[in-house]
């Protein structure tokens, strides 16, 4: 076999199904699964603002689902997302700086994003609750 | 560890080095423009939660959140549509598969996006 068709060893990502999870780990794959729902949201968002165009009928259609108790349980999904997304996302930003690659520190971030990302949801769910 | 591109790509210059990092700074700073923007909007749909239609419409009218919201739809759905198609290109396999998500990823995110510009310029300017 000549040098250049000898097959190269690439590694390959763990397979999530025999990886162990760990904080960095479950954390990183939320990044991702939080940021594909903020995209379908994005769409669900988009198509408030068209309704709010079009007429108020349309308008009361989708209203009458915002202020629901499944509309409700959407939001906060939606809000855990975004403060999730937003946290870890700055966090990231700090990787590509540089900053907090110790596995201290990695954990340790995690557990702030973790936080943080909670809080935000509960607080901003209740103030949302009491306005409807 | 040997060296990672197998010896076709090494020879037809492909990689991360063509358009990778294009790609790679996009994201970035789109990030770091929606730091401020998403806050902004998260408390700001938190806050529209009881409102009725002439409130939202007002609220949408005014030129300070008109010019917030388009900021916000267009750098968002960029943002969006870049990830999604880190995904796709990790998770979907066959080169046909993959480009077709990734085109439909786009003119989804394209049509959406203008159609909610619109939307918004309408509401602002009384159309």
């Amino acid at each position: 076999m000549s040098v250049a068709n000898r097959p190269v060893h690439r590694p390959l990502s763990p397979h999530l199904q025999v990886y162990r999870p760990q904080i960095t780990s479950v954390l990183s794959i939320l990044h991702r699964a939080t940021g594909i729902a903020l995209s379908v949201g994005a769409l669900y968002l988009a198509t408030w603002v068209i309704y709010a165009a079009a007429s108020p009928k349309a308008y009361a259609l989708f209203q009458s689902f915002n202020t629901s108790i499944v509309g409700r349980i959407v939001l906060g999904g939606w809000l855990f997302c975004v403060f999730y997304h937003l946290c870890n996302g700055i966090r990231h930003l700090f990787w590509d700086a540089g900053y907090g690659f110790e596995l201290k520190d990695a954990y340790r971030s995690g557990w702030i994003v973790i936080v943080v990302s909670l809080v935000a949801t509960a607080v901003s769910w209740i103030v949302g609750l009491r306005l409807v | 560890m040997s060296d990672l591109r197998s010896p076709l790509a090494r020879a037809r210059g492909l990689g991360s080095a063509r358009d990778g990092l294009a790609h790679w700074w996009a994201q970035r700073l789109t990030a770091i423009a929606l730091i401020p923007l998403v806050v902004w909007f998260a408390i700001s749909l938190v806050m529209l939660s009881g409102a009725d239609y002439g409130v939202v419409r007002a609220w949408i009218g005014s030129p300070l959140v008109m010019v917030l919201l388009i900021l916000t739809i267009a750098v968002g759905l960029h943002h969006g549509q870049l990830g999604l198609q880190v995904v796709i290109e990790d998770y979907v396999h066959g080169d046909g598969r993959k480009l077709a998500l990734i085109v439909a990823v786009r003119f989804v995110a394209a049509v959406f996006g203008l159609a909610a510009i619109v939307a918004v310029l309408r509401i602002g300017f009384g159309g």
